[in-house]
């Protein structure tokens, strides 16, 4: 589903290379976990794949089910079926958080040729995903992550995961910030939303949260490349032994 | 002290050949409001207070064209609040365009009618006349002095549609000059709606007497000709307890200069002024505000968000004074500009003046692009960047907008601030 190859990135200001050869391929109805130390271009990849400005690919292919989307600008990469859940989820005052979904579904919709969902319907829809994630009306009607909590903003990506149902999920360090309990509530509706024809990437510091979203593989990322891919076990033994441990055993 | 020459001159210039209306009970006042206007002679580029406005064209004899903007195949900005429309076509009461002035709770006169109308006397020019000082503001007495029409608007109880003044235009080089006054008694509560761009050239004044416990909503949208230029000025004084929210939506024009003066007279009144505009290329929007506290535990807020591209440029000059004794004030003032390209300016002058020690007034002004990070997040969530750009700018003036008390109105607004940028984008 999502294939990247090669990928080579750089910063667009400055001369710095932060991937240096990424290769990454994630199955339909599979869950990817990448982990890796602070800098090691894990959250540049998932701001890469969205499409955020500042970085320039020097080499390197990145495919959603074999179209190219690097060319492509972040509401069609959206409009494809890509979604990431921000590590930092943006405040947006004056939107509130029901008039930005709506938008945002039926502007995808849109761009696939669909039919836009009904007021009825959105509304039917947001509401039952919204309890399953513990919303409650306020947060729906507040402006967009203003004045939420950090647990709140999460799980707020995470409705807005639902109702895109998007086909290629990259959550960014989504357990940042997170207490054991929003940790559970994210990852129960993270893992309501596995499917067969939907990919995880999910990038992660811990392995804390792989506890609760069981990834099927796991790659180690370290200074724009990935190192290592194994099974769930591999998220144990960085837990167990740290990432200085892998990194010996590449040199 | 002897005017300069050069302020006599032009005043001379643009008082030659006009004439005070004569007879009727405004005879006085507007004989007053043109000695008044003598004595300062018209602005100049020269004064402060039009430091950052040019008024040249203000106070030339002659207006400049301005070409009609046709918008008749659209549908009319508040014409789903059934509104008792009063119409005024260059200027002119339009009786045959225009509902019977019969509506409950409110008496509507024209301003035209020389028969005694005895309270209009106490405002007439009155709440002008104070407003003159500290700062001087002659548009406004030459509006007492000239104005030829407007209406003259008692509410004595609660009406139950809005007041919906309609200002249209036929002739390209129109020259209006409208005053209306309003006063809202005791217990009494109105809504006066003020749509369109009334001439090529206007110079527009409403006093607002509100009594003790009265409440008046003012939503007002300044039509979308192009050339248009208008100088309108707003003297409101409140009693005890009284309410006063004014709202103005301002989408182009080549200059709109407008002015509020209010004065909060009695305890526990409440002021709220906000405004929103919009504009493109040549337009130069002005809001200057003067808010006087002169009694105990009141609160005002001015709300200004100006939305500018293309060299666009927009002024804010915004005053709290707070009179000894005025304890307990509550003052607000905001002025945001959001520039969306780097060709646009905004100019701002917020001032506080405070002479009493248990107050709380705050004044913030602001300039700046949309931010990337925000137009990121929603184009990540598939909004195209101009539905994403729109949708920010609607928020960016929320808050103003959010000042209209009837969410209708509010949504009305947001409606045509929406086709406006939705004109603006390819």
């Amino acid at each position: 589903m999502l294939e990247i190859k090669n990928l080579h990135v750089k910063l667009e200001e400055e001369d710095k290379q932060i991937l240096k050869g990424v290769n990454l391929t994630v199955e339909a109805g599979k869950v990817h976990a990448i982990m890796g130390p602070n800098g090691s271009g894990k959250s540049t990849l998932s701001y890469v794949l969205s499409g955020r400005d500042g970085y320039e690919v020097t080499e390197g292919t990145a495919t959603l089910d074999g179209v190219d989307i690097l060319d492509m600008d972040p509401e069609e990469r959206a409009a494809a079926g890509l979604f990431l859940a921000f590590q930092y989820p943006v405040e947006i005052p004056g939107v509130g958080n029901m008039t930005f979904l709506r938008t945002a579904v039926n502007a995808q919709r849109k761009a696939r040729g669909e039919e836009e969902m009904s007021s009825t319907e959105f509304l039917k829809t947001i509401r039952a995903r919204a309890k399953d994630l513990k919303i409650d009306q306020d947060m729906l009607k507040r402006p967009v992550n203003v004045g939420f909590s950090g647990g709140e903003k999460k799980r707020n990506e995470i409705l807005q995961m639902a109702m895109l149902e998007p086909r290629m999920c990259i959550l960014d360090e989504t357990d940042s910030g997170l207490d054991v309990d929003a940790m559970k509530l994210v990852a129960d509706g993270v893992n309501a939303l596995r499917s067969e024809g939907r990919g995880f990437l999910v990038i992660t510091h811990y392995q804390r949260l792989l506890d609760h979203i069981k990834p099927d593989v796991v790659h180690i990322m370290s200074n724009g490349r990935i190192i290592k891919t194994g099974g769930p076990e591999l998220a144990l033994e960085v837990e167990n032994q740290g990432y200085e441990h892998l990194k010996a055993e590449e040199a | 002290m002897a005017l300069p020459e050069q302020k006599q001159t032009l005043t001379e210039t643009r008082l030659s050949g006009l004439s005070v209306p004569e007879g009727g009970w405004a005879e006085p006042a507007r004989r007053d409001a043109l000695a008044r206007l003598r004595a300062m002679g018209l602005s100049t580029r020269r004064d402060e207070y039009w430091k950052y406005t040019r008024p040249d064209t203000l106070t030339a004899p002659e207006p400049e064209a301005a070409e009609v903007f046709d918008d008749s195949d659209e549908p009319q900005l508040f014409s789903e609040r059934n509104g008792l429309k009063i119409v005024f076509t260059d200027g002119v009461f339009d009786e045959g365009a225009s509902d019977a002035l019969e509506l409950d709770g409110v008496r509507i006169d024209r301003l035209a009618e020389t028969s005694d109308i005895h309270w209009a006397r106490d405002v007439y020019g009155v709440l002008e006349a104070r407003g003159q000082a500290p700062v001087q503001r002659p548009l406004a007495a030459f509006n007492t002095a000239f104005a030829t029409d407007g209406v003259l608007i008692h509410v004595t109880g609660r009406p139950s549609r809005p007041i919906h003044l309609i200002y249209r235009r036929s002739g390209n080089a129109a020259d209006a000059v409208l005053h209306h006054v309003v006063k809202v008694d005791a217990g009494a509560c109105a809504t006066i709606l003020e749509t369109g761009p009334a001439a090529a050239r206007l110079n527009s004044g409403m006093e607002v007497e509100i009594a003790d416990t009265g409440t008046l909503h003012h939503v007002r949208a300044q039509g979308r000709d192009h050339e248009r230029r208008a100088a309108t000025h707003v003297f409101a004084r409140l009693g005890r307890e009284s309410v006063f929210k004014s709202f103005t939506l301002t989408a182009n024009g080549t200059l709109t200069r407008n002015e509020c003066v209010i004065e909060l007279t009695g305890d526990d009144a409440v002021a709220h002024v906000a405004g929103a505009c919009m504009g493109d290329g040549d337009f130069h929007h002005d809001d200057t505000v003067f808010v006087t506290h002169d009694a105990v535990n009141c609160e005002s807020r001015q709300v200004f968000k100006k939305v500018l591209r293309n060299g666009a440029v927009g002024v804010f000059q915004g005053k709290i004074l707070v009179q000894p004794g005025a304890q307990k004030t509550d003052g607000y003032q905001i002025s945001q500009a959001l520039l969306l390209d780097e060709d646009s300016q905004f100019l701002a002058k917020p001032e506080l003046e405070i002479y009493a020690d248990d107050v709380a007034c705050s004044h913030g002004s602001t300039s700046g692009a949309i931010d990337e990070d925000s137009l990121f997040y929603l184009r990540a969530r598939g909004v195209p960047r101009g539905e994403a750009e729109d949708l920010m700018t609607i928020a960016f003036i929320a808050e103003a907008v959010l000042e209209i008390e009837d969410e209708d109105l509010q949504s009305d607004i947001n409606d045509r601030v929406a086709a406006w940028l939705a004109r603006r984008r390819t």
